[in-house]
């Protein structure tokens, strides 16, 4: 494989929240990763584990507690108002709740040119307006949409004018918070549809976080696994499939629903016992520990850290060394 | 692999339910003025008080029609009851107490609006600087705006009205300088939830000033309870303004307000009491619409969630 350009680069980022008396919310704990220009970097991990926290700071939407991220070799935590400005029109952002997402009160024209009018993108309204027409032609709505009122729409008409106004800037760089998991599942596949599309068009880099695990296979190159704040696996998308090493990533793989159930019922099931533990208080040694099958007795004393098992697959797990 | 757990989908297998949704008719608008159109052809005590106002401000506006002169002393017509010629009949100077009503009714009105423009302007910018700045500075700002809800204002206005140089501009001037407060937390509190909101956040990273956000997203999205904080200052205004006349420390003679023309009413309450009853008349009516009105656009804005 060539050497791959890296548009993110993300190493040891930590976010705590404070927990009061002295206490932390450890919603990120030293998570790297990086994200190479022209791929789709999935996340993975259930409800509360910190994959939104941990886009959003290493996108510098949120102040981080420690560690670094680069985008193409700018710490995005140490910016001057310019470069904050540039960095705005290299990376944007599709979010979670097409209904939150857009302000009512406006018009569809509104808000997807209002990204080509901050960054002064057209030359004059005509021109303006073009643009705009034609990123609404590009995520599947049209012209006629322009003049309309937000909340005329559906979800997922809701979400194609998110993704129009993201794409308004013309952006590098897309940070897509579970951006389908508000949307029924006959829309979701439109729109995963409709990301990827785009991606290859424009030539896009994708952070694409998710808790639906077909959905995150169906789009990324590579994905991460989190756990509790913490990355526990990283590698290709087949390889975490068919070859899953850490036991989070054999339970989650476990978990994701059959269509046949003949297949289905051949599958062995893992269920997790117990719940997350508080990320105020883990447990010390590997997070994990409480609720996995093959605890061994150094996973309750030492944490694990990432390992390179084979290229470009590492795992942070005691079993593999 | 031994099982495959994805099914592809193409577009195509979701044309039906399209089609289906196409046909269904489009959300009920939610447009803020047709929300309070609809409240308003509800309620009747909402609608009647609107038009009672209507009447009020259109009878102030067309005052000069009236062939009497609001400040023409005449003795020879003093004192006068109701009559064909007078309809609320006449004061103590021989004027048309009418016409004294209806420019009575401008300045109160005037009054009234001017200190809700400048109470809400005051108070709207004060409060979305403060909710989006946050910090050390919303801090500051809040215990300011925490001194003057805390302050006994009516006295402090006669103190003030006392010193100053009396007259209509002042008189809105000290109104505004008590009432924003209320104003600025209101729009404070709902600043500091918009600005957590995804559109924002989206708008912000779409590389926005602060300025452009809070003219273009915050200031709109506050408008509701502004517009409802707005019709109950102008009722307010009026009735302080009454008030403050009555003491005499409102608008000076020759002009008049409501407000004035009880205070002037009062050395013939036991035998002309009608000069006390018109202008109180003006003022219950007006504050009572004003309040209702409130209510209305209460009702019509603060529900948020869909109906």
């Amino acid at each position: 494989m060539e050497k791959r350009e890296v548009d993110l680069e993300v190493r040891n980022l930590r976010k705590y929240y404070p927990a009061g008396r002295r206490r932390f919310l450890k919603a990120v704990d030293d998570v790297s990763f990086t994200v190479y220009r022209g791929e789709t970097l999935g996340i993975v991990g259930e409800s509360g584990c910190g994959k939104t926290t941990c886009g959003k700071t290493a996108i510098g939407m949120l102040p981080k507690t420690g560690g670094e991220v680069f985008f193409q070799g700018k710490d995005v935590h140490r910016m001057t108002k310019k470069e904050r400005f540039d960095f705005t029109g290299k990376v944007q952002m599709i979010f979670q709740d097409p209904y939150a997402s857009l302000d009512s009160h406006q018009k569809v024209y509104q808000i997807v040119a209002e990204g080509i009018r901050i960054h002064k993108l057209a030359s004059d309204k005509e021109q303006e307006q073009e643009m705009v027409y034609e990123l609404l032609n590009m995520v599947g709505l049209n012209a006629e949409h322009a003049g309309r009122n937000v909340h005329e729409f559906s979800g997922g008409q809701r979400q194609r004018i998110g993704i129009a106004r993201a794409l308004s800037v013309n952006p590098e760089f897309l940070f897509c918070d579970e951006p389908v998991s508000a949307l029924d599942v006959s829309l979701q596949a439109q729109i995963v549809n409709l990301l990827m599309k785009l991606q290859q068009e424009k030539h896009l880099t994708m952070l694409f976080i998710a808790h639906d695990l077909s959905v995150v296979k169906h789009i990324s190159d590579r994905i991460g696994v989190m756990y509790l704040g913490k990355m526990v696996e990283m590698t290709d998308c087949d390889e975490l499939y068919d070859n899953p090493l850490h036991p989070y990533t054999e339970a989650l793989l476990a978990a994701v629903p059959i269509a046949d159930p003949d297949l289905a019922e051949k599958r062995k099931g893992i269920v997790l016992e117990g719940d997350v533990p508080s990320p105020v208080n883990p447990p010390a040694g590997c997070r994990f520990c409480s609720r996995c099958s093959r605890r061994m007795d150094i996973c309750l004393v030492e944490e694990p850290v990432m390992k390179e098992i084979s290229p470009g697959h590492t795992v942070a797990c005691h079993l593999y060394r | 692999m031994e099982h495959e757990t994805v099914i592809t989908i193409t577009e195509e297998s979701f044309r039906p339910l399209e089609r289906r949704k196409k046909e269904m008719p489009p959300a009920v608008s939610h447009s803020v003025w047709k929300d309070i159109s609809i409240e308003l052809i509800s309620n009747k005590v909402a609608l009647v008080s609107l038009i009672l106002l209507l009447i009020i401000i259109i009878g102030a506006l067309f005052a000069p029609l009236s062939p009497y002169d609001p400040y023409a002393l005449d003795s020879s017509q003093k004192l006068q009851g109701i009559s064909r010629a007078h309809w609320f009949g006449t004061d103590e100077f021989g004027r048309d107490y009418f016409t004294r009503v209806l420019y009575g009714g401008r300045v109160s009105l005037t009054v009234g609006f001017l200190s809700m423009l400048v109470t809400i302007t005051l108070g709207t910018s004060i409060g979305v600087f403060s909710g989006y700045m946050g910090g050390r500075l919303d801090a500051l700002l809040m215990r300011f705006t925490d001194i003057f809800l805390a302050l006994p204002s009516m006295l402090l206005m006669v103190i003030l009205n006392t010193f100053l140089q009396p007259g209509l501009f002042t008189l809105v001037a000290v109104l505004s300088l008590f009432s924003w407060a209320s104003v600025a937390r209101i729009t404070r509190a709902e600043t500091m939830s918009l600005k957590e909101r995804d559109f924002v956040v989206a708008t912000k990273n779409l590389g926005a000033s602060s300025l452009l956000i809070a003219v273009k997203h915050i200031i709109p999205n506050v408008l509701g309870p502004v517009i409802v904080a707005a019709s109950l200052s102008v009722a307010n205004a009026i009735l302080m303004e009454s008030s403050l006349s009555y003491l005499g420390l409102g608008v000076q003679i020759p002009l008049a307000s409501w407000g004035s023309m009880l205070q002037g009413a009062q050395s013939h309450i036991l035998d002309h009491p009608l000069l006390a009853v018109f202008p109180g008349l003006m003022i219950l009516i007006t504050v009572l619409s004003f309040n209702l009105l409130g209510d209305v656009l209460r009702n019509a804005l603060e529900p948020k969630i869909v109906k």
